[in-house]
């Protein structure tokens, strides 16, 4: 099918000159054939579109690229399905996901992740980029066949929320990934330190009488994996980052020429401690929401670039497991259809360009998995998320997809969303004429 | 957002805890309590103020003590007392918290009294009976996790109130496992609420929480310095648990730096008192002739628990 998008305000990378992509800004018209993006801007000599949309009120992005949404399959799937959660993310304007290993059994062995594929691929949905576990049964104890693993399609290896204890697995999957040129995905996180812990070790926490995960749980884990990294020269990704120390390091890590790139989950941008209020179940996750200052310290890593990408981590919990006292609740929230207005929140109240904002949504988490998206370019798979900067929508059961109900925006008015998602060139979702 | 206890025209619907009560509210139940102190010394220690009402004992974790003094007070009230120990029943058949409220407000409870492991339990089931049921429910909260206590905290102000009058002039020192401790938070709320001026914490620093000095406490490692011219103490019991977990090297070395003696309490003001929520451990941080001594009034607090929570329920249940 042959489409023209006309007068969208493009937004993101785009590669106008055919060399390399741009931070762009402007009312541009797109041309689409045979799924690929065919021309940005003039329109080719001899084109008919089989359909014409008029996106002047509307803009256009890259598809956005989600670098963590727990998809519960197989294993949890009374918490959600594939079905649901690969539609949430279309709903999100996600045309590329990768998901954790910490699946029931955990991704670790070839058939398991080739099942996964197989399923995503017949929803005819976002693309599924799962990543393999590090460790036989994410033990942190045997390291995995992680040769086979990606020959079935894993593109880096995880730990997911499993925490290392023995350093010295670590060590020799750094090695072994190495050998390889996989990449490690690593939540800095020490075991004993945030053992039973549930909230930012602070006043707040110390108040509530709640077990806390103190910063320093982040930062000597992160001493230690810089420290093997130097040492083996393996690439790692940090999952998460949480507090303002964390990044001090990670910016000397990278300073020191480390492989290193980092994400920070899109509600860390936002919430605080203080925004437990009285024991909110929903303010539950993991990391923990930590001080202000951990907050702007977020915010500001993400500009300079320290953090490379902006990432739902979605994890859908049912009731049962968080309708409970707080220390009590599972860690997690829904994130897919709250991850693009959540960063354009965070643009405008941080007064960041869109491009910019975008940028981190798209082509940097796209470098993070190595794949060939997140970028508007002649000849590139025509993957795109058409939004509303504008719409304002209540967040509730009704319009969020996900099976996972539980947020911590839950009954709060957002704004900016998703109105129609083109994955290869096929529009797999079209609201644009419906606000809530 | 509105605080969960608090009904919207300020009223005490349900006792959670004590951060947040304004001081007036904090008077108003200790005069209440001074009203009920007679009933219980009478030969009829009955009042007809919650004739009809059903009272339920919701404990999540076992504690005869503060359940008995609960029953006590709503019976003397003349309420009807269901206890419902937690642990041996709903919870051990896979019930969910909110499904064994619901049966029970199903049943007409008129008050849950609610004792929970967990710091936050009582104001998720306060949330959702404030949802599901409106004005009609209470709940006091009788000790959730490390986070409140709050009728302890207010027989405490009580039994303050009672032997020293004016809380403005008051140097008060807490002594021992904060970290773990509802009682010491409804304390500390307390105190400051009621204008303290002083509040020390003391213990070692593997026992207290980060945030005391937010709280408006001053912290204090050394004992003897913290118990300088102090005119309460409130000891803590110390959970034996906490020997495990690098928290503590043993109850002896404990006793020896931060168990309450004779010697150490003479540096605090001669009429200072000395206070215990109870139960105590003899000899881990109270020695036998401190407890037993003229300066304890560690028995008296028990007969102002008994006043102080006839004065809540009979507050709330005039709230609806």
């Amino acid at each position: 099918m042959r489409i023209s998008l006309k007068g969208g305000r493009l937004l993101g990378p785009v590669m106008l000159d055919g060399v390399s992509a741009k931070l762009h800004d402007a009312h541009t018209d797109l041309y689409i054939a045979d799924g690929k993006i065919l021309a940005i801007g003039k329109e080719p000599l001899g084109f008919s579109a089989d359909l014409n949309l008029d996106l002047s009120q509307f803009c256009i992005a890259p598809g956005l690229v989600d670098l963590a949404a727990r998809l519960r399959e197989p294993g949890f799937e009374y918490k959600a399905t594939l079905e649901s959660e690969m539609q949430a993310a279309l709903e999100g304007g996600i045309t590329s996901l990768s998901c954790p290993p910490d699946t029931d059994p955990p991704l670790d062995e070839p058939g398991l992740v080739e099942m996964l594929k197989h399923r995503a691929r017949g929803l005819q949905a976002a693309s599924l980029y799962p990543l393999g576990a590090m460790t036989v049964g994410l033990k942190g104890e045997v390291i995995t066949e992680m040769a086979e693993l990606a020959e079935a399609g894993c593109i880096g290896f995880g730990h997911a929320g499993a925490m290392f204890t023995d350093t010295q697995v670590l060590l020799r999957a750094m090695q072994y990934a190495k050998s390889f040129g996989y990449t490690l995905w690593i939540q800095p996180c020490d075991y004993f330190l945030s053992r039973g812990g549930v909230a930012h070790s602070g006043a707040v926490a110390g108040r509530l009488g709640l077990s806390g995960v103190p910063v320093m749980a982040e930062t000597v884990a992160l001493h230690t994996i810089f420290e093997l990294m130097a040492a083996t020269g393996a690439r790692v990704h940090l999952c998460r980052m949480s507090s303002a120390a964390g990044l001090e390091l990670l910016k000397q890590a990278r300073k020191d020429g480390l492989a290193v790139s980092a994400d920070v989950a899109v509600h860390h941008l936002h919430l605080i401690d203080i925004d437990i209020g009285y024991f909110d179940p929903n303010m539950r996750v993991d990391p923990p929401f930590r001080a202000q200052r951990d907050r702007d310290a977020l915010r500001a890593a993400l500009q300079s670039g320290v953090v490379d990408a902006i990432c739902s981590d979605h994890t859908p919990v049912d009731d049962d497991e968080k309708q409970l006292p707080f220390a009590e609740a599972a860690a997690g929230s829904s994130g897919l259809e709250l991850l693009l207005p959540l960063t354009l929140k965070w643009a405008s109240e941080s007064r960041i360009d869109l491009a910019h904002a975008i940028d981190r949504l798209t082509r940097q988490p796209a470098t993070v998995l190595g794949i060939d998206a997140g970028v508007i370019a002649p000849g590139a798979a025509a993957d795109l998320c058409v939004f509303d900067p504008e719409d304002r929508w209540l967040v509730n059961a009704s319009s969020l997809h996900s099976q996972g109900k539980h947020t911590p925006y839950w009954g709060r008015e957002l704004v900016g969303r998703n109105r129609l998602t083109m994955v290869a060139g096929r529009i797999v979702l079209n609201h644009l004429g419906t606000r809530q | 957002m509105p605080h969960p206890q608090l009904s919207a025209n300020g009223e005490l619907k349900h006792l959670l805890t004590i951060e947040g009560l304004p001081r007036a509210l904090i008077h108003h139940i200790l005069d209440t309590a001074k009203g009920f102190l007679g009933v219980n010394t009478r030969d009829v220690k009955k009042v007809p103020l919650l004739r009809g009402k059903s009272v339920f004992n919701l404990f999540f974790e076992n504690s005869t003590r503060t359940r008995t003094t609960f029953e006590i007070a709503a019976t003397r009230l003349s309420a009807d007392v269901v206890n419902l120990n937690i642990n041996t029943s709903s919870a051990a058949k896979g019930e969910s918290l909110l499904d064994t409220i619901d049966n029970l407000v199903a049943m007409y409870a008129d008050m849950f009294v609610v004792r929970h492991a967990s710091s936050g339990a009582p104001f998720l089931i306060a949330e959702h009976v404030n949802r599901t049921r409106g004005e009609g429910v209470h709940v006091i909260n009788a000790g959730d996790g490390r986070h409140a206590h709050p009728t302890q905290g207010l027989l405490d102000m009580y039994t303050i109130r009672h032997f020293k009058k004016d809380f403005t002039q008051l140097r008060v020192a807490i002594v021992g496992d904060v970290l773990h401790s509802r009682v010491a938070r409804s304390d500390i709320h307390a105190l400051t609420t009621l204008g303290v001026p002083e509040v020390r914490v003391i213990g070692p620093l593997t026992l207290l929480p980060s945030g005391l000095e937010q709280m408006g406490c001053q912290v204090y490692t050394d004992m003897k310095k913290g118990l300088k011219d102090v005119d309460v103490i409130i000891m803590l019991r110390l959970q034996h648990e906490r020997m495990r977990g690098a928290l503590l090297p043993s109850a002896q070395e404990y006793f020896k730096n931060y168990g309450l003696t004779q010697e150490k309490l003479a540096l605090a003001k001669p009429d200072a008192i000395v206070m215990h929520p109870g139960p105590m451990n003899r000899g881990v941080e109270i020695e036998s002739a401190v407890a037993d001594g003229p300066q304890a009034v560690i028995l008296e607090q028990v007969t102002f628990g008994i006043a102080v929570r006839m004065a809540v329920m009979s507050l709330l249940v005039a709230s609806a």
